[in-house]
């Protein structure tokens, strides 16, 4: 079975190529780019006007399953990815069970097998239930799978058992993606610490909550020689240190999130628990220093940390709300209204931080449009503008605080090993 | 004219006019409290529901008499005997409360924002009687009706607020209040009790509760809690006590005229001292009853003749 994509601009940032050529894919793989291309027996696809990248990949999604399937299942979550033009994620451990051994990763896989439309990479627990007290079998995790370990939604709050589970991780030469938060110091908050939460009367999340863990997993990361990947780089002082260690040639890398870029603490005014984000959303000179981050390459990553919930869950009183945002469908026009509209990134970069970076902090063959490549393959409409309707979501989550924003950028087609799975919003 | 809103949830976004407008209507209603047949048909037909998720007496009491005095019908909920215990949202609550006919519904709820969920979800009036550490505006507005009431005015006052800045929805209303009427607001208590970024509502925070006091028209003392301590944010009452409780040594450093204020309850020994509990410029009882004075006004201008939101809403 074959496709031909023609007319739109191919974006490959593992190779920074970047032109005006058409791509010929052939039984899943790509196989040939250049100008003009034809082929008889080839299904046409027309980009004219649109961008040609990697199949996107965010390393940061829940998929809630199994235990929590009313606020998403493997399946639901695959849609909203391919709808939201990712043809690959990495999905977190802090399902029911926890995700922290190699039977539960290879449940995962093989959910994921029957959901079809996206490729999904669990990540396991590093953890036993992600408690913070003993190792979880990494090693049987690998076998079975697993891309990289990190107990997200918690920290590691035990700097000795982060040491060894570093220490274990660069054996197994896996990455620790680190969620960092001292609870001490986040206690009970519910939003970030400031201005915003003195007036809102709600208690607060300091920057420093954040910061402290990322300097200890940064001291760590450089002491053991394990790759570090920071998750939600949400303050100022964050991104000063991931940058700082980076420059002394620690193997740290980072991620932020689109709402942590495009949102600061005052969208919390009105209590509107779909603001409600764990980090929180921060001040606007954590938004400007995130942004100066993604600009120049401390932060390599865009992740979404889609995690849906309920309704019912998040139509509660603000500090009785669960964490989190869904990410996943609004994630490319987020990218392209405030970043690359706003000439923060470049397109390139812009794919890069959503592909090549990603995929090779996960280590996956993914992420570029070189010949022979898995043909996962995102078109891109950079000008469609369109307003963000959370009942349009293929997710079971509405919970987005970016309801009726209007968005430039759109994913026009997702393409899974040669075949299309959205074209124009409709999934097939 | 009436209010803008159908609802009063904080002093944040009140304007001074209207602020001006609610203490202006509370005057004749003290004088209704002064009579010895003290009730007038204002609210005649009107339902008022008190729904407190947490323990308060003096609050609702205070409201209930002011309804009561207006001819309101009213009925109370509290946590411990409604459906609230068996798990039903607030939302949910909000909304049989709703269909039943309120045309008031005054809530009282240890989170912040619960009024604002409220009276986004009823079509009824939501007075906020205090949601968690976020705003208490009837209890400000009795402060500013007070404090005008004995002063003559609001405006140029120095007002001291000492204490638990950082939990307290009523030092939150005050500094939104007195400093829309023009006081200048100051700010003391334990550095780990201070909100960051409170100076920008509008007050200034002193280092030394002698600055803070320094001059003071207003002392207005907050209530210290037991369980702060046990969270480890000050180390004791009996510090507490030496280095912010108001005694009558320093209570000399403010106006020889000072108003010494209190929300109430207060701990006698700990953030007040009996000497000053007890003096002639400690006006804490008149609070109370002006409470009752202010909250009728604010009940008749949001549903009785004073009411203009059905029109301008």
């Amino acid at each position: 079975m074959k496709l031909l994509i023609k007319g739109g601009t191919l974006m490959d940032p593992a190779t920074g190529r970047v032109n005006e050529e058409d791509l010929l894919i052939n039984d899943g793989k790509i196989t040939k780019t250049g100008v003009n291309l034809s082929d008889d027996s080839a299904e046409v696809l027309d980009a004219a006007g649109k961008l040609v990248t990697p199949g996107l990949i965010d390393m940061h999604v829940h998929l809630r399953e199994p235990g929590f399937e009313a606020k998403e299942t493997i399946l639901s979550g695959a849609l909203a990815a391919a709808r939201g033009g990712f043809t690959s994620v990495a999905c977190m451990p802090n399902t029911n069970p926890v995700a922290d051994c190699g039977a539960i990763i290879s449940y995962i896989r093989g959910k994921a097998r029957e959901a079809g439309k996206v490729n999904i990479y669990p990540i396991g627990a590093i953890t036993s239930g992600s408690k913070g007290v003993e190792l979880a079998e990494m090693g049987d995790m690998q076998k079975a799978g697993a891309a990289g370990f990190s107990d997200d939604g918690q920290p590691v709050m035990s700097a000795g058992l982060m040491r060894r589970a570093m220490q274990y991780a660069d054996m197994l030469n896996m990455t620790i993606i680190s969620h960092c938060e001292d609870k001490s110091l986040a206690g009970g908050g519910a939003m970030h610490e400031g201005y915003m939460s003195t007036v809102l009367g709600l208690p607060g999340i300091p920057a420093s909550a954040e910061e402290v863990v990322v300097a200890r997993d940064i001291l760590l990361a450089e002491e053991t020689g394990c790759r570090v990947h920071i998750a939600h780089v949400s303050t100022a002082g964050s991104v000063r240190l991931v940058r700082e260690a980076r420059a002394r040639g620690v193997q740290v890398t980072a991620e932020a999130t689109p709402h942590h870029f495009s949102l600061t603490d005052e969208a919390v005014t009105g209590y509107n628990t779909n603001t409600k984000v764990n980090p929180p959303l921060r001040t606007d000179i954590d938004v400007a220093a995130v942004r100066q981050g993604l600009a120049d390459g401390t932060i390599s990553v865009i992740a979404t940390d889609h995690a849906p919930h309920t309704i019912e869950e998040k139509d509660v009183e603000y500090g009785l709300a669960p964490f989190g945002i869904v990410g996943l469908e609004t994630a490319v026009g987020l990218v392209w209204t405030e970043l690359v509209a706003t000439g923060i990134l470049t397109p390139l970069e812009a794919v890069a931080k959503l592909t090549s970076n990603p995929a090779s902090i996960l280590g996956i063959a993914k992420g570029t449009l070189e010949i022979g490549a898995d043909a996962d393959i995102t078109i891109i409409d950079p000008m469609a503008t369109w307003t963000v309707d959370p009942e349009q979501f293929a997710s079971k989550g509405r919970n987005t605080p970016f309801a009726g924003r209007v968005l430039q950028g759109l994913p026009y087609a997702t393409i899974l090993s040669g075949r299309i799975v959205m074209r124009e919003g409709a999934l097939l | 004219m009436g209010l803008s809103g159908k609802d009063l949830v904080g002093l944040q976004h009140l304007a001074a006019k209207e602020i001006k407008l609610i203490l202006d209507n509370a005057i004749p209603m003290k004088g209704i409290i002064q009579r010895q047949i003290k009730k007038v048909p204002t609210l005649r037909g009107r339902a008022m529901v008190t729904v407190f998720y947490e323990a308060s007496t003096r609050t609702r009491a205070s409201f209930d008499l002011a309804a009561k005095y207006l001819s309101a019908d009213t009925i109370g909920i509290t946590a411990a005997t409604s459906s609230v215990s068996k798990g039903e949202s607030l939302r949910d609550t909000a909304r049989t409360i709703a269909a039943m006919g309120a045309d008031v519904v005054v809530l009282r709820h240890p989170m912040a924002g619960a009024a604002e969920l409220l009276a986004r979800t009823v079509g009824a009036s939501v007075i906020n009687a205090g949601d968690g550490a976020h705003e208490h505006p009837t209890q400000a507005l009795l402060d500013l009706f007070t404090v005008n009431e004995k002063k003559g005015r609001i405006n140029g006052l120095k007002v001291a607020i000492i204490g638990d800045i950082l939990h307290s929805r009523v030092a939150r209303s005050d500094i939104w209040g007195f400093s829309r009427m023009g006081a200048e607001v100051r700010l003391a208590g334990p550095a780990t009790l201070m909100p960051p970024g409170v100076e920008q509502m509008g007050a200034r925070v002193y280092e030394k509760i002698e600055d803070a006091l320094d001059g003071a028209d207003v002392v207005y003392i907050l209530r210290i809690q037991r369980e702060r301590q046990q969270q480890g944010l000050f180390p004791g009452l009996r510090e507490y006590s030496q280095l912010f409780g108001i005694n009558a040594e320093r209570l000399r450093l403010a106006a020889p005229d000072v108003l010494v204020m209190h929300p109430g309850p207060i701990n006698r020994g700990v953030e007040i001292a009996p000497e000053v509990a007890d003096s002639l410029q400690a006006v804490i009882t008149e609070q109370v009853t002006n409470g009752v004075a202010v909250r009728m006004a604010i009940l008749y201008l949001l549903v009785g003749g004073g009411s203009q939101h059905e029109i301008t809403y």
